[in-house]
């Protein structure tokens, strides 16, 4: 119809909004730059240097930057904002209050926003949310990671106290572990504990 | 206030939250709090010496001597700590004393109206350059090394000069946040030597556990930030102090208790109690028998996780300026209490607003500089500690005109002539403030 950009269209373009992600985190600012990119933003930057931010923004313009709480350069982020004219002024995503259960979404997952003034809240709050679950999704892969890891500790460590207690004791494999096993029940503590003490122990005997 | 006999028994409030009592057979049982429900107070901070009063009151039982358990929640930036407290999910925070003001002035990212009953000290802060820079100061003028902040401060300018001559590239200096002592305690120092901070040299922000890494690698030639990071970049040798708060001006309140006034009107009888309680902690953070005890909690990873002999150091006001043995001792570096420390002077914050003027982050207007004051609410205080307590000068005194007490560069603030006091700088911001057109 006209030539022009659609001004207030329905249905904006999410590719016409310039989305910055800040997060030293590059693992996680890929996984959050995959699922915008899959939501239609094709404009999105990643920062996880944080050399030369300032100018970096003033480059990218950004209409939204996504940035992690618990990254100190928020206090630059808002610094940059507060003296350079020559880039647009973001506000704190959670300026409208009323919306409480995202807020309270979004600083649980450990994200923070600006977004320029004037920018409809409509066609933010699918940045934000893509930003939470990828954020919430990230925490989870490494809470899994973390506890793969400690099970596998836990099982080198069952292993060397069976291995212990088969020497010093003439035990089979098998009965070595219902030793152990046995005795974390009698103890109420887990098996990897026991086992634990018996290789402690061993250290400090022999 | 009467604390009971209406409203919600603490059976029906404040029971889910008592699971912690367990010290109680040693002490008297802690006062109720009836019908506000409110008697566990989570408080956001910065790990940072000047938190010492919050976090005394919470380790040494003062807080739950007044029925009140502190729960202390480490944040890493300014923001965080104004977003939390905004969006309820701290009660009260440890906050830079010009982020009330800023709030009320609806400046900043997310201002959300803010308060503070009760000033957590003043000291602590100090302005650090690179050795690099000092040594270039001491070549090009003439500077002794027991020069004064002032005269510290004319030999950057003359450096900065002499830099401008040959075309190099001017310093960049590093604050804690727009709305901080820092900022402007850095900025009224290099002022009072000829040095426009707009556009002499570049003004960043840096986390201040950062600075002291950021000045080794070059990234900035100096910063203004508090105890105990200027200490920590002295004794390694890549940072010399050339200036400590005390010399700008003694008395501006550095942090303060923040907390939402919708929160201290709901809680009234938590605001006073919790008043009582930091009065306490900062009595007895101002006894040097106490400090060895003090330093011993503040080191302690969960609160600034930084070498304990350092911050021993930085409570007696023990300066090492630099690697090389040049030591210095400022009294009452750390004031917590004395002085009528604590006291949220409105004056303060008018000369906090004073500052924003003076360098264009707010208009001089009536109903800015109402705003302004009504951040700082020495009623509360008043409510809480009574008459006795409170200072017995005005609650807006002309602030720099005693001896002990004066600016670096001899002006008296008088909060009845903020124009003429802001018109009186040198050197100040040309800049007006009037948001753009479209912002409203």
């Amino acid at each position: 119809m006209n030539g022009g950009r659609p001004v207030a269209s329905r249905t904006p373009n999410p590719a016409s909004l310039s989305v910055l992600v800040i997060d030293e985190n590059s693992i996680r600012a890929s996984i959050i730059e995959v699922g915008l990119r899959e939501a239609g933003y094709d404009n999105v930057t990643i920062i996880d240097d944080m050399n030369g931010l300032a100018r970096r923004i003033m480059e990218i313009n950004p209409d939204v930057i996504v940035i992690d709480i618990e990254n100190p350069n928020r206090d630059m982020l808002e610094s940059i904002f507060q003296i350079s004219r020559a880039v647009k002024r973001p506000i704190a995503m959670f300026v409208d209050k009323s919306d409480e259960d995202s807020i309270v979404a979004a600083v649980d997952a450990g994200v923070s926003a600006y977004v320029v003034d004037g920018l409809k809240k409509e066609r933010v709050k699918p940045i934000l949310e893509m930003a939470v679950s990828r954020f919430n999704a990230f925490s989870r892969l490494q809470r899994e990671l973390a506890e793969a890891r400690s099970a596998l500790e836990e099982r080198k460590v069952i292993d060397r106290a069976k291995g212990i207690l088969m020497k010093m004791r003439g035990l089979s494999e098998e009965e070595a572990f219902a030793l152990l096993r046995q005795t974390a029940m009698n103890e109420k503590k887990k098996i990897a504990e026991i086992a634990q003490s018996v290789v402690t122990a061993a250290g400090l005997l022999m | 206030m009467a604390d009971e006999g209406h409203g919600l028994s603490p059976e029906e409030t404040g029971m889910v939250m008592t699971m912690n009592d367990s010290r109680t057979g040693a002490l008297a049982a802690p006062p109720r709090i009836g019908g506000e429900g409110a008697r566990v107070v989570r408080a956001g901070f910065i790990p940072l010496v000047d938190a010492s009063v919050l976090i005394a009151a919470a380790e040494f039982g003062f807080a739950e001597r007044n029925g009140i358990k502190l729960d202390l929640v480490k944040d890493v930036s300014w923001a965080n700590v104004r977003d939390r407290l905004a969006f309820r999910q701290f009660d009260i925070a440890h906050m830079l004393s010009p982020m009330p003001v800023a709030s009320m002035l609806g400046l900043g990212s997310n201002p959300s109206p803010t308060i503070t009953p009760f000033s957590l000290g003043c000291g602590g802060n100090a302005i650090t350059l690179s050795t690099r820079l000092f040594e270039r100061m001491m070549a090009t003028a003439g500077l002794p090394e027991t020069a004064s902040a002032l005269e510290n401060a004319r030999a950057l300018a003359l450096v900065i000069a002499d830099m401008k001559a040959r075309g190099e590239t001017l310093p960049t200096l590093a604050m804690t946040y727009p709305f901080s002592s820092h900022n402007y305690e850095f900025r009224y120092w290099l002022a009072a030597g000829g040095i426009d901070p707009d556009c002499d040299v570049r003004l960043v922000v840096v986390p201040p556990p950062l600075t002291s890494d950021a000045l080794a690698a070059g990234a900035i030639d100096g910063f203004c930030v508090g105890a105990p990071w200027n200490m920590v970049a002295s004794e390694r040798g890549v940072g010399r102090i050339v200036a400590a708060k005390q010399d700008i001006w003694p008395s501006a309140p550095e942090k303060v208790v923040g907390m939402r006034p919708d929160w201290a009107e709901a809680h009234p009888e938590t605001v006073s109690r919790l008043i009582v309680a930091l009065d306490e902690a900062a009595r007895w953070c101002d006894r040097v028998d106490n400090h060895d005890a003090l330093a011993d909690a503040l080191a302690d990873p969960r609160y600034i996780a930084a070498p304990v002999q350092i911050i021993r150091h930085v409570l007696a006001g023990e300066f090492n300026l630099d690697a090389k043995g040049h030591r210095r001792v400022i009294d009452d570096y750390f004031l917590f209490h004395g002085g009528f420390a604590n006291y949220p002077r409105p004056s303060q914050a008018l000369w906090i607003y004073s500052q924003m003027v003076r360098w264009g982050q707010a208009d001089l207007t009536p109903d800015n500089a109402r705003a302004a004051a009504s951040a700082y609410r020495p009623d509360l205080y008043r409510a809480a500690l009574g008459d006795a307590g409170a200072p017995p000068d005005a609650d807006f005194r002309v602030e720099g005109d005693r001896d002990g007490d004066r600016f670096m560069d001899g002006h008296v603030f008088n909060a009845a002539r903020l124009e003429a006091y802001v018109a009186g700088f040198a050197v100040r911001s040309t800049r007006t403030v009037s948001r753009e057109a479209g912002e409203t």
